[in-house]
């Protein structure tokens, strides 16, 4: 050691020019981001939107065009007595439910199906992109011949349209599992079920849930084409029936509770994540 | 084992590459390294060696700028590569764009991609993707994304741990040549005894975060495995490390 500069200790590089042109390097360091950071931004986020509104509202739009966030806070009470929110917000969400359910499974069964054999995918992934860029609004009508007005057709329309979203993220999540972790599985003697149950599915499970995000999105989304059908109950047929009428501060009533139903539908998503994607920490890159 | 000065071109006079003082870092309760002190000099090899979490690998972290010490002075040249265990390329890059990654996209160093992959032997692979390579091939791109950067600091974190004894020979090999044309300083990390003899100038035992055992390698270069200054060297390291054979 026979170097005689002195070092000065300095995080900032081009500071140490005295050693010969050396550096001490910039670290790219993961932080610990604080939770209260974390939780009055995401706030903040939401507040800059009613802000927004409010001074729209307020100093651009036209009133009877555009109500205030208050505004539409004070129509929710004639709502609730008046119009029954609640029970149109249930029979509204049982539909959209159903719709996840059924369309959901079959979805998430098909796309299985694609995703892990060569045959499958033959078989049943040109229809199912055939299916999803069928335009359904246009089809109510037919619906309402082939499946009267009741419940059948609303149900119908929500699952098909909430099959293809699972149905293509599972395909797609399933078919790029790892090859060398399959590889390696096999090895052991998975195979089969087995080797879904305990490999494939748990890798694909990230693409699976933004396949579910996007479903439950379509699945209350469509409600208000498939309430259209005999528009007398639920969420979207209240939004639909306000629409037509200018009743703008409904219109914002309904809006809100979708968003409303949203939030809660991605915090089942990151509740599922939370519990099955323990694996995943430290995976990520961010 | 005497610590003698090294016949190689590493003299004293080179300029200094690397400087490290009193660099410590811990992983919560684990202390990786305990206050650590390394000076190299330009185009000196020095070997790193020691059992699975002595330190070695966060030691490299750290000079390749990927962590930072909790205390310490970390004097490092600004081009420096490192070559992972694993390959590490870019699947979505065809080969050669892997070894000109993060450059600017020039002719000048369309040329230097071709070259280098001439020097590891893979010219005729350069257009294909990353996974169609063999696990052997892969690493050569990879040591040939390192050296088209010439990087005044070359790190190799066990570069030949997933490589048969056949291509990691050949690698050795291949790594001793091109050291001795591009003269950076070079470091590696190894478990491989054997290795560190055959290519480095210095070897440096680590043992729970500490300099353990600092030895000079003295055989003349090209170097083989055999010879009883080999067998002397390799014998009293295994000991330091507590292998009996």
């Amino acid at each position: 050691m026979t170097a005689s500069t002195t070092v000065v200790e300095s995080s900032r590089p081009g500071d140490e020019a005295a050693v010969t042109g050396l550096i001490t390097p910039r670290v790219r360091r993961q932080h610990q981001r604080p939770l209260v950071l974390t939780i009055s931004i995401r706030g903040l986020s939401v507040l800059g939107v009613f802000v927004a509104w409010w001074l729209i509202a307020r100093h651009v739009a036209n009133p009877s065009k555009l109500p205030t966030p208050l505004e539409v806070y004070h129509n929710y009470g004639y709502l609730f007595s008046h119009e029954d929110l609640w029970g149109n917000l249930g029979d509204s969400l049982q539909r959209s439910l159903k719709g996840l359910i059924i369309g959901g499974s079959i979805g998430f069964a098909l796309g299985a199906l694609s995703g892990l054999t060569a045959l499958g995918e033959e078989s049943v992934d040109i229809p199912m992109q055939l299916l999803r860029f069928t335009p359904f609004l246009a089809l109510i009508p037919l619906f309402i011949t082939w499946f009267g007005l009741g419940e059948k057709p609303k149900i119908i329309l929500l699952s098909i349209a909430c099959a293809t979203p699972i149905y293509l993220n599972t395909a797609n999540a399933m078919r790029h599992v790892d090859r060398k972790t399959l590889e390696a599985s096999r090895s052991f003697g998975l195979s089969g079920l087995r080797l879904i149950r305990e490999v494939t599915l748990p890798l694909s499970l990230p693409g699976i849930l933004t396949g579910l995000r996007f479903s439950m999105a379509i699945s209350v989304l469509g409600l208000v084409a498939a309430e259209q059908i005999n528009a007398n109950s639920g969420i979207g047929a209240m939004l639909f029936n306000a629409s037509g009428n200018f009743d703008t501060p409904t219109v914002f009533c309904c809006v809100v509770v979708y968003m409303l139903i949203g939030v809660c539908f991605d915090l089942i998503v990151a509740l599922i994540s939370a519990l099955a994607l323990r694996w995943r920490a430290g995976v990520a890159a961010r | 084992m005497t610590t003698t000065e090294s016949s190689s071109m590493n003299s004293s006079s080179s300029p200094l590459a690397v400087r490290l003082q009193g660099v410590r870092r811990s992983f919560g309760d684990f202390v990786a390294l305990g206050g650590v002190d390394l000076d190299m000099r330009e185009g000196e090899f020095v070997a790193l060696v020691g059992k699975s979490g002595s330190g070695k690998t966060t030691l490299l972290r750290i000079l390749a700028g990927l962590d930072s010490p909790d205390v310490g002075t970390v004097l490092v040249p600004q081009r420096r590569t490192v070559v992972f265990q694993e390959p590490r390329l870019i699947p979505s890059k065809k080969v050669w764009r892997n070894v000109v990654l993060g450059l600017p996209r020039s002719a000048e160093n369309r040329a230097a991609a071709r070259k280098a992959l001439e020097v590891v032997g893979l010219s005729h692979r350069e257009n294909v993707w990353p996974a169609t390579l063999s696990g052997g091939e892969a690493q050569r791109v990879a040591l040939a994304r390192a050296l088209v950067r010439q990087p005044k600091l070359l790190l190799l974190d066990e570069p030949f741990a997933a490589l048969d004894a056949l291509t990691r020979r050949q690698m050795q090999t291949l790594i001793g040549e091109l050291i001795e044309n591009f003269q950076p300083a070079t470091l590696i990390v190894t478990h491989d005894v054997e290795e560190a003899i055959l290519l480095a100038d210095r070897i440096i035992l680590l043992r729970e975060g500490h300099f353990a055992h600092e030895v000079t390698v003295d055989i003349p270069r090209p170097r083989r495995v055999g010879g009883a200054v080999f067998d002397e060297l390799r014998l009293s390291l295994l000991q330091e490390l507590g292998v009996d054979e």
